[in-house]
């Protein structure tokens, strides 16, 4: 295990991390998941929304076990490297809100930051102007930050307060693997509680215990080696520190050659899997959703793994964006693959408004 | 005269340690920076960012899990 972990600390950590995400990625498509997404914590959000019933919108309901995985992996490095800390304290509500509006500009794109890269190593070109849009969130986000922002001080709190997000996950899978139904309504529709989608991208999943299995080791090897894929541009803008960024570019190639291999890079704008190519949205949903990942600290994955660490602010923002994600559906915030909706426009304005206040007026 | 400077990251997100950091280093040029964190992440974080700015850094690990690095140039 030292080595292991040894490694993990070094330049290589998230070299390692972002290659292995790659390629089973891939493989989880290959498997069952939808077109270039392996793993996309923004729609997973939202098919577990769906799946709790906090949405209706049948076509995206599952309770996704790599996002389970992600915390159970996460505690599994903490608890290993001693590294479970339970902590609170930093602005808990607006961390919870910056989850909300982080997936509704994620679902604008329809994919948050790891979803773009695994888009673009798919060859779907509308990731491109996702990742400009999420670069541009970031920029803004760091003119806040040398501004003197800050959503202020954690501090350590009892045991019980870290364990919530893990005991949660726990609690995910087993409605996941044991399903309970209360049957049906008059017209024969299921109502609930754990819905499960029968056509469309909730439809479409890995087996269960593998797509467990990769959040698992995901989440052991992110938690350790700290990837993130918003800290890899901010760091390298701010900072001038590519070691993030190296995980991030290791992701892309890996991805990309696994789905050349696997037979499944499409090259291209149009009638790409789970997009679509109205750039505009696509650029200004992840500027949304970059400038609150960026106030809170991290990337969807990171904020859900240092959930794992014991860290309950980073759980809150998680719990966010699901939340988020059903406040999306219903209120029909999310795009399709036929564009955005008409409300994308009052969603990003509304979500960057929040966000500029809070980056503007939180200090230590 | 005690002429180290401290900053205090103590529970506080990335990238501010490194950040916090990184302008104490700037802003010193030269002699004895005391940077506080009390996650292994951050300790992590600043002792990269320091040692590439050509300081040298130890890490004494406090009670309650807190790490003082100590950088010096």
């Amino acid at each position: 295990m030292r080595p292991l972990s040894a490694l993990l600390v070094s330049r290589w950590g998230p070299i390692l991390t972002g290659a292995l995400i790659g390629v089973l990625a891939a493989v989880l498509v290959k498997l069952g998941n939808p077109g270039n997404m392996g793993i996309c914590v923004a729609c997973f959000s939202r098919d577990i929304a769906g799946a709790l019933g906090l949405h209706r919108a049948e076509v995206v309901q599952y309770i996704r076990p790599e996002i389970v995985g992600f915390v159970l992996g996460a505690v599994i490095a903490a608890l290993a490297f001693g590294e479970f800390r339970p902590r609170a304290g930093s602005a808990p509500v607006i961390r919870f809100l910056l989850g909300g509006f982080s997936v509704v500009g994620a679902l604008i794109f329809l994919g948050c930051p790891w979803r773009a890269y695994l888009r673009l190593s798919g060859g779907d070109l509308n990731a491109i102007p996702g990742i400009l849009g999420l670069i541009g969130g970031i920029l803004l986000g760091l003119v806040f930050l040398r501004r003197g922002f800050s959503l202020g001080r954690n501090h350590p709190v009892p045991a019980p307060v870290g364990w919530v997000m893990p005991v949660l996950a726990l609690g995910q899978l087993a409605l996941v693997m044991f399903a309970p139904q209360f049957g049906k309504d008059a017209e024969g529709n299921p109502v609930g509680p754990v819905f499960f989608s029968k056509t469309g991208p909730g439809s479409q999943h890995a087996p269960l215990l593998i797509s467990l299995a990769v959040g698992i080791i995901v989440g052991f090897l992110a938690q350790r080696s700290r990837f993130c894929t918003v800290g890899a541009i901010r760091d390298a803008v701010l900072l001038k520190d590519s070691h993030l960024l190296n995980g991030v570019v290791a992701l892309v190639f890996a991805a990309l050659v696994a789905n050349l291999a696997l037979g499944q890079f499409k090259l291209g704008f149009e009638d790409q899997p789970v997009a679509h190519a109205q750039s505009l949205w696509n650029f200004a949903g992840m500027v949304l959703s970059g400038l609150a990942f960026t106030l809170a600290g991290g990337c969807p994955g990171r904020q859900i793994f240092l959930s794992g660490e014991g860290d309950s602010d980073a759980a809150i923002f998680s719990i966010g964006m699901v939340v988020g994600a059903g406040f999306a559906h219903n209120f029909s915030l999310a795009s399709s693959p036929a564009g955005a909706s008409p409300f994308a426009a009052m969603a990003v304005l509304l979500g960057l408004a929040f966000c500029c206040v809070v980056g503007l007026t939180m200090r230590e | 005269m005690d002429e180290r400077t401290i900053v205090d990251a103590r529970g506080l997100s990335c990238p501010q340690p490194a950040f916090m950091t990184k302008k104490a280093l700037d802003e010193a040029g030269s002699g004895c920076v005391q940077v506080l964190v009390d996650n292994a992440a951050s300790r992590d974080n600043v002792s990269r960012l320091v040692t590439k700015t050509g300081w040298r850094v130890t890490v004494e690990e406090q009670d309650g899990g807190v790490f003082c690095l100590i950088c010096e140039k």
